[in-house]
């Protein structure tokens, strides 16, 4: 177990690098890189003082050195726009997005599942062919198109929740975060609900097709036999055996909603990562959307790490033969 | 026979499945009777319906089938009268079902202590501390060793033949009165299958309950029945003493598949002689004649067979034993030898 | 001479009337059908040419559907948007570009990933899981924040983003080419086909690459319908088609600032018309699915 777990790390570990490899090379290829990461309102004079700090007259290899070892050390350049540290800029809006994506999946997992369990045990039903219809609609939708008609409907007409912005945030282990106000509560509805949407429909058929896989197995049948109550057979067995695969999906979609984000919070004015990359490249702040990069490659080869090792812990054929 | 309540009996059982090439007459008539501490092994080809007829007893017949027809008398109760709790209750409780393939029977991700004390905790109220123990005992009953380790353990971690001996320690944890095994042995080693074979005769014995072997292997019940019924396509074709049936078989399919068996000691074949072969295919449910299902693969068909015929009383002698055919007879030679 | 029975007509034939069965994917047939010919018909069936700024009256913006227009003969049945298009007009010239760019990236990916998965299958080794590494490196990041990142790099416009639609693309059909055309060479009847001395290269065009067809026409249909996803996505966040223009992501996203002002119309239409498109096609490619998928087993 801890060999597969090393070598995992090491996989990750090169994909990282490689990461930083296509980035620095990128950077080179499309553009000058003194352009991209100085910025062009200097004049002549600080333009080659700052070429000279950047080491942007060395050669190519000592740069991407020089970058590693500024990205291990946390400098990855400042913003443009914001004269602050790229990096801590992220990761100050970080927690932000974590809510939106974390906030997501656990609509996602509560709605879709028991809808998903009831469409795979009765798909027959008029109510789980509803369901399914919807389902194909709900990951059809366009995400942007549905967030302003959220806005328009329960703001403008209904008045009901906040168009934009983040509510009042609350610290916790020393982050801020506003899922612990009701005010920031009512800013996270319409967000969170706009980015689950896609989700609640994959998490739905997901989990109507495994529990239409499990479902005629032996071991069901071998549950009834026993004389188990109906819940006990529906909740232990048939549920657990379709959730193992499930959760390996959801921690990888995990990080594709942390993707998707950006579109999210650009139409809520969300202050989150998303929204600044957004604005970063629109505003040509290239150190940010560097900074960003490194950032989403670590969280996704972190939770492919984390999703990976999940699996083998929680399916006991996998973990014990690795034992051996 | 004495005058007490039979453990089970069958009368006109049916079951369809309602597929959408059409509706399938899975079980078409089934009827037999079981007594205490009797086993009956019920044989026939995949398709026959025998499964199904086992699960149509418990009450587990999966959509799109539909138990339509006919009673099933538990101890004189009708179990298809019974609302499903009630139905529930018995399930593992009164009447226990042991599967084919232990490795898909126990659930893959729960340890065997998991899937054991909650067959306990569904039918009594104890303690965690007491189902584990009986949990343990119920194992040690099968003479698995060391049943501790066994309890820790995942189903893919045992063999095959611990595997069903898990299957049938839970069967057996309520004490059961009538077990239904579909097929239980197929799946192992022939030394395996023997033990088994062995250790179920002597629960018969001790405790009384009654048994459905479900088998498509003739030979494997041979050494355990009492009374053997032969199903075709649905229907029960031949029904007697075990000795009744393999000494003189009836029907011409339990004479081919009597004749198919290789370890055949009958009076009639020498060694070195030809196994034979059942001509044709096996029935399809939904195209079929209008009159004996066997007829199309039956070498003494006639004019006669289109007609469904009953179950006939062939053997003046044997009065309990029946065939469901207008020629019945010991007429093997007619068979067609295998090419 | 007897009638032929269902298993002895054309696997396409076969293909065909299974796929008619269910109602919902015929729906969704129809619907694309009308989608694809109102594209097609577009300069015939508006009253105006919404790119053609001569035509556009700026005194007639954001008007509430069904009015009249003060210089032109025609109503709005739609109403209009900010610089004055007729939205129906916009709509149906905008649905144009999705499909364009839909269908163009989703083809040229196809071509291009097939090839590379044919060659992986057909090369093997080293190149093989080269290629495949490559392709799961690709896959594993979620396509919006590549589609920004490249847009990032060079720049708006709708080549451009049929350029990023076509990177993200091909990774798709490669691994599905290349895993079918692996089952494929197991099969008996190429092994048949190589015992008669036929060219390796032939029987991959000849035998091989028509049975990897059908999961590729399945994922290619699903494919085009993320493809006017994404455009209109990045149309929305102002990276793709310049505002002259508007593809119905931008039509949607200029509707966003009169929202407030309860002026719905402007986002609403385009993005049922958005929907209407993405719900046919997925409808149609569930079917597709479901349909191609028993056929594989043969």
């Amino acid at each position: 177990m801890t060999g597969w777990l090393l070598r995992r790390i090491a996989q990750a570990a090169l994909v990282v690098m490689l990461m930083t490899v296509i980035v620095f090379v990128g950077l080179h290829a499309i553009g000058n890189p003194v352009d991209i990461l100085i910025g062009d309102d200097m004049n002549q004079q600080e333009r080659l003082e700052a070429i000279a700090r950047l080491g942007l007259d060395q050669p190519l290899w000592r740069q991407y050195l020089a970058f590693v070892d500024g990205a291990l050390h946390g400098n990855l350049g400042k913003s443009f726009v914001y004269q602050e540290d790229a990096i801590r800029l992220i990761l100050q809006r970080l927690p932000a997005t974590m809510e939106l994506a974390v906030g997501a999946l656990v609509l996602a997992i509560v709605i879709g599942v028991p809808l998903g369990l009831f469409a795979g045990m009765k798909p027959e039903h008029p109510a789980s062919k509803a369901l399914m219809a919807a389902s194909i609609v709900g990951f059809s939708l366009p995400a942007f198109w549905v967030a302003l008609m959220f806005i328009m409907v329960f703001s403008v007409q209904l008045g009901w929740l906040p168009a934009s912005g983040r509510g009042e945030t609350r610290a916790l282990l020393g982050v801020q975060w506003s899922w612990l106000t009701w005010d920031g509560l009512q800013h996270l509805i319409l967000p969170a609900f706009n980015l689950a949407l896609f989700k609640i429909s994959l998490v739905l058929r997901l989990t109507r097709a495994g529990v239409r896989e499990v479902l005629p197995q032996d071991f069901v049948k071998f549950a009834r036999a026993k004389g188990l109550s109906n819940a006990r057979v529906v909740v232990v067995h048939v549920l657990r055996n379709t959730l193992i695969p499930l959760v390996t999906v959801l921690g990888l979609e995990l990080g594709a909603t942390i993707a998707y984000a950006v579109v999210t919070e650009s139409i809520f004015a969300w202050p989150g990562a998303g929204k600044l990359i957004l604005d970063s490249i629109n505003s040509l702040d290239r150190p940010v959307v560097v900074a960003y990069l490194m950032v989403v490659v670590v969280i996704f080869v972190t939770l492919n790490l984390v999703v990976d090792l999940l699996y083998k812990l929680l399916d006991p054929r996998v973990r014990l033969e690795g034992a051996r | 026979m004495s005058a007490e309540v039979p453990t089970l009996e069958v009368r006109e059982l049916q079951t369809r499945f309602h597929t959408r090439a059409g509706v399938l007459p899975v079980v078409n008539g089934v009827s037999f009777t079981l007594g205490r501490g009797k086993v009956l092994g019920l044989v026939g080809e995949s398709g026959s319906g025998k499964s199904v007829t086992g699960f149509s007893i418990m009450g587990l017949v999966d959509p799109p089938g539909v138990v339509e027809g006919g009673q099933v008398l538990f101890q004189g109760r009708d179990l298809t009268r019974l609302d499903d709790e009630a139905r529930r209750s018995l399930r593992g409780n009164r009447i226990a079902m042991i599967f084919q393939d232990p490795m898909a029977t126990l659930n893959p991700v729960l340890r065997i202590d998991t899937q054991m004390m909650e067959a306990v905790h569904a039918h009594r109220q104890v303690s965690n501390a007491e189902a584990r123990q009986l949990a343990t005992q119920a194992l040690a009953r099968m003479g698995i060793p060391s049943p501790d380790d066994r309890l820790r353990a995942y189903p893919h971690q045992l063999s095959g033949g611990m595997r069903q001996r898990v299957a049938i320690a839970i069967a057996l944890l309520h004490g059961p009165d009538l077990i239904i095994a579909d097929e239980p042995t197929t799946a192992l080693d022939v030394t395996i299958q023997a033990q088994i074979l062995s250790e179920m005769q002597t629960l018969v014995r001790e405790t009384g309950m009654a048994l459905i072997w479900i088998s498509h292997d003739l030979s494997v019940v041979a050494g355990l029945a009492d009374e053997i019924a032969v199903m075709y396509a649905g229907r029960i074709v031949e029904h007697g003493s075990v000795d009744d049936v393999l000494d003189h078989p009836q029907h011409p399919y339990t004479q081919g598949l009597i004749g198919s068996l290789p370890s055949a000691n009958r009076k009639t074949r020498q060694r070195g002689a030809r196994l034979t072969q059942i001509p044709g295919m096996a029935p399809n449910l939904l195209q079929m004649p209008s009159g004996c299902a066997f007829a199309p693969r039956c070498a003494r068909a006639t004019a006669a067979c289109e007609a469904m015929p009953d179950m006939f009383r062939p053997r003046a002698e044997a009065p309990a034993h029946q065939a469901r055919c207008f020629h019945p007879g010991a007429a093997v030679q007619t068979m067609e030898a295998a090419a | 001479m007897k009638a032929k029975t269902f298993d002895e007509r054309s696997i396409w034939w076969r293909v065909g009337a299974d796929f008619l069965h269910s109602r919902v994917a015929v729906f969704g047939l129809v619907i694309l059908a009308l989608v694809v010919l109102a594209a097609l018909a577009a300069p015939w069936i508006t009253p105006q040419n919404p790119y053609d700024l001569m035509q556009l009256d700026v005194l007639d913006a954001r008007l509430h559907p069904g009015t009249p227009s003060s210089s032109a003969g025609y109503t709005y049945w739609l109403g209009t948007d900010g610089q004055g298009r007729d939205l129906y007009s916009a709509i149906v010239y905008g649905l144009r570009i999705s499909l364009l760019v839909g269908i163009g990236s989703a083809a040229i990916a196809a071509v291009i990933g097939t090839l590379v998965g044919l060659l992986a299958a057909y090369a093997g080794g080293k190149v093989d899981a080269l290629l495949m590494r490559l392709v799961d490196l690709l896959l594993s990041f979620p396509t919006i924040l590549m589609a920004l990142m490249i847009l990032a790099y060079v720049g708006k416009g709708v080549g451009n983003v049929v350029l990023t639609l076509v990177l993200l693309e091909w990774a798709y059909y490669a691994r599905t080419a290349r895993g079918q055309a692996l089952v494929e060479t197991q099969r008996e009847y190429v092994e048949a086909a190589r015992g008669q001395g036929i060219p390796r290269w032939r029987i991959l065009t000849g035998h091989i690459l028509p049975n990897c067809l059908p999961p590729l026409l399945v994922i290619g249909a699903l494919q085009i319908a993320r493809a006017i996803t994404l455009e209109a996505t990045l149309s929305f966040l102002g990276l793709g088609v310049p505002i002259t223009e508007p593809s119905l992501g931008l039509l949607i996203s200029n509707g966003y600032q009169y929202l407030l002002s309860n002026e719905y119309w402007i986002s609403f239409f385009p993005g049922v018309a958005l929907l209407a498109t993405i719900v046919a096609i997925n409808l149609v490619g569930d079917q597709l699915r479901d349909v191609l998928n028993p056929r594989l087993q043969k």
